[in-house]
């Protein structure tokens, strides 16, 4: 595996017929190609891989500049503030603007926890369902529904989650949760009013159906990547199914778990058309986890169309699109420090 | 660690129990998972079928109705801009990041500004790239909405995704097709092109069908770069584009009863074409496990892990969760 940096040592001599004379034309451009041909993919392979960094920094400069001016008249108050409008002129600007996004911020950070949450035990109980107790018969196709699931465009996820998920959920599921919920504190939250489906909730859910495809599909990979040794020997000293699991498999994989779960984390931040569909897009925060609410993403997408003709208000959707991008860089860079930090696999006990 | 686990046994009941469990979590979070991709797609298909014609597909869209012919066209022709753009860019880069960059730590997993990139682009919020898009090349450049800052947004997109699949696919050529190769004198390029490219091709085109799949289903960074429009234009820049995903995404909530039916076809078409792709990629992956040099045995099937250990001398018998005592 590790060989295959460093080969610019080791280029064979070609042969080379310098003897008498100079050879013919073709003769000498095939030998110039064939000298030359791995300098040939090396500068195009290094354009290519220099794209992606510069499309980055190319985005992130863009937002900035185009932010700039807002910035210092927004303030600390956009990350903080409570009150969204666009100024007394209407929905087309102008004075008397105030632009605190922190209920925006707040229900991008909510919705992405909520999905988290039920993902990351789905997940991996699916994936240890499929990898450790089923036939291969079973769990091929199993395994491959998943994939499909992983590909469903995200806008046919959200038709299907505006018109028969969340419904279905404020009908069956939510009153339910709503009426044994104690008035306390936190669970106060999932109390009623339980709306009609559109919100905080359902989005989360709905976020989490997205995201459990891809942390499944690793961690099942991960699974399957264990070797079978140190299990067989955890089963041989008497442990149990959970046991094996809990103190064995789930340990050796674990930094691989969280690198797919920020992997994740990192696509729920950034979901626009489902939030949009499903969020119920209201400029606020929700009195209960069951009412609409709006995250950046969602934002951008059903704000920028009305503020095409307001120079303000396009600038500080670019300070929300920045906001939104310093989160999702920030979330992938701890991922990596995390894995990093953490070593790639377990301890490398018994063959493989 | 083994030690202090035996000596603090806990009692057989609740191990007992706490396995039964388990294995029931397991099977629930599994049932959990399926039930709604179930059924997600029984809806599409129940809600397409009962008023589908076959004619969606090559009339065009109207005010009124129609159907959905140079939508379908224009999925497709940003299918096949994605594939040449991003497929290009995203096969090199992975090369490089594969053959060319300099590993860093001998852990084999390499980290370095470039890959970070990469990464970190992976999960750049599409919106916020359409954003971009809108800003620089809608405006900034003059292109108005229009096929050509669709095609270079949905490109940056998924280079990273095709980058990241053609490093995994080259680092799974097995080393001794490179010592080979080597051995018999060829020179780096050549042996890189005719012998590493080669044995990697398969898991090089997953990767590009899996960025097609997600290039087909975006919306989000295609409403500020392609706009909509019923018809397919003629130009690459100045005029809208027609696409797929926005019929969904505006048709359900249309007051022209007509578009509801649309926006459900346009659902399941595109059901139909990530699946097409899904499967294609499968049927791709299985060729690939011929020249992949560990054998992962993805479905865990004892008959294939036998196999496995069989070729890497190991013990036959599996035993993975004894019974509760």
């Amino acid at each position: 595996m590790t060989a295959v940096g460093g080969v610019a040592g080791s280029v064979p001599a070609t042969p080379h017929a310098e003897s008498v004379g100079k050879p013919p034309l073709p003769k000498r451009v095939s030998d110039f190609a064939r000298r030359n041909e791995e300098k040939g993919w090396r500068s195009v392979a290094w354009v290519a891989v220099i794209l992606p960094l510069a499309a980055l920094v190319f985005a992130i400069t863009v937002l900035a500049v185009k932010a700039a001016p807002v910035i210092g008249h927004n303030g600390w108050y956009f990350l903080y503030g409570r009150t969204w409008t666009y100024g007394n002129q209407g929905y087309g600007g102008g004075p008397g603007a105030r632009f605190g996004a922190w209920a925006i911020i707040w229900g991008t950070i909510a919705s992405s926890v909520i999905a988290i949450v039920i993902a990351l035990p789905l997940s991996i109980g699916a994936a240890f369902a499929l990898t450790e107790r089923m036939p291969t018969w079973i769990s091929r196709p199993l395994g491959f529904t998943i994939e499909i699931l992983a590909g469903i465009p995200s806008v046919v996820i959200g038709l299907w989650g505006i018109l028969a998920f969340a419904p279905w959920l404020a009908k069956n599921v939510y009153p339910h949760i709503a009426s044994v919920m104690p008035d306390v504190p936190v669970l106060r939250y999932f109390r009623s009013p339980t709306g009609s489906g559109e919100g905080l909730l359902s989005a989360g859910i709905v976020l989490a159906l997205m995201i459990v495809p891809i942390i499944t599909s690793t961690t099942r990979d991960l699974f399957t990547q264990v070797p079978p040794l140190p299990k067989e020997g955890a089963s041989a000293l008497g442990m149990t199914d959970w046991e094996v699991a809990n103190k064995v498999t789930l340990p050796w994989v674990r930094s691989g778990i969280i690198g797919a779960t920020v992997l994740g984390l990192g696509r729920a931040l950034g979901e626009t058309i489902a939030i949009a569909m499903i969020g119920g897009a209201a400029l606020r925060i929700p009195s209960t986890i069951y009412l609409p609410f709006t995250t950046i993403a969602a934002t951008i997408l059903t704000q920028l169309d009305g503020q095409l003709a307001n120079p303000q208000g396009v600038a500080t959707l670019a300070e929300l699109a920045l906001v939104l991008a310093v989160i999702s860089v920030v979330v992938n860079l701890v991922a990596r420090l995390i894995v990093s930090r953490t070593g790639r696999v377990g301890a490398p006990v018994g063959g493989a | 660690m083994m030690t202090s686990l035996l000596a603090a046994g806990p009692a057989t009941r609740r191990r007992r129990v706490s396995t039964r469990v388990w294995r029931g979590l397991t099977y629930l979070s599994l049932i959990l998972l399926m039930a709604p991709a179930a059924w997600l797609l029984i809806n599409v298909l129940a809600k397409a079928w009962p008023h589908w014609q076959w004619s969606v597909l090559w009339t065009q869209l109207t005010s009124t109705g129609g159907g959905l012919r140079d939508q379908i066209l224009g999925t497709l022709i940003l299918m096949i801009g994605v594939f040449i753009i991003a497929g290009t860019i995203g096969v090199f880069a992975g090369i490089h990041l594969a053959e060319f960059a300099r590993p860093r730590r001998f852990s084999g997993r390499v980290s370095g500004p470039l890959r970070t990139a990469s990464d970190v682009l992976a999960g750049f919020p599409s919106i916020v790239l359409g954003y971009v898009g809108y800003v620089a090349l809608v405006v900034g450049l003059g292109w108005k909405l229009s096929l050509l800052p669709a095609l270079i947004i949905l490109s940056i997109m998924v280079i990273p995704y095709i980058a990241k699949n053609t490093e995994t696919s080259l680092r799974q050529v097995p080393t001794g097709y490179r010592e080979g190769a080597e051995a018999l004198g060829m020179s780096a390029g050549y042996r890189l092109r005719k012998v590493v490219l080669k044995s990697a091709l398969p898991g090089i085109m997953t990767g590009l069908l899996l960025a097609l799949a997600i290039a087909c289903g975006e919306t989000a960074p295609l409403i500020y770069t392609a706009g909509f429009s019923n018809t397919l234009p003629h130009s690459l820049t100045g005029s809208q584009f027609p696409y797929l995903t926005y019929m969904v995404f505006t048709g359900y909530n249309s007051p022209e009863t007509q578009y509801h039916y649309l926006a459900y076809d346009a659902a399941l078409i595109l059901v139909v074409i990530v699946m097409v792709l899904l499967v294609l990629s499968r049927i791709v992956v299985t060729r690939t496990q011929r020249h992949s040099e560990s054998s992962r045995s993805s479905g865990g099937g004892l008959r294939a892990r036998m196999r496995a250990r069989a070729q890497k001398n190991e013990p036959l018998l599996g035993i993975t969760g004894a019974p509760p005592r």
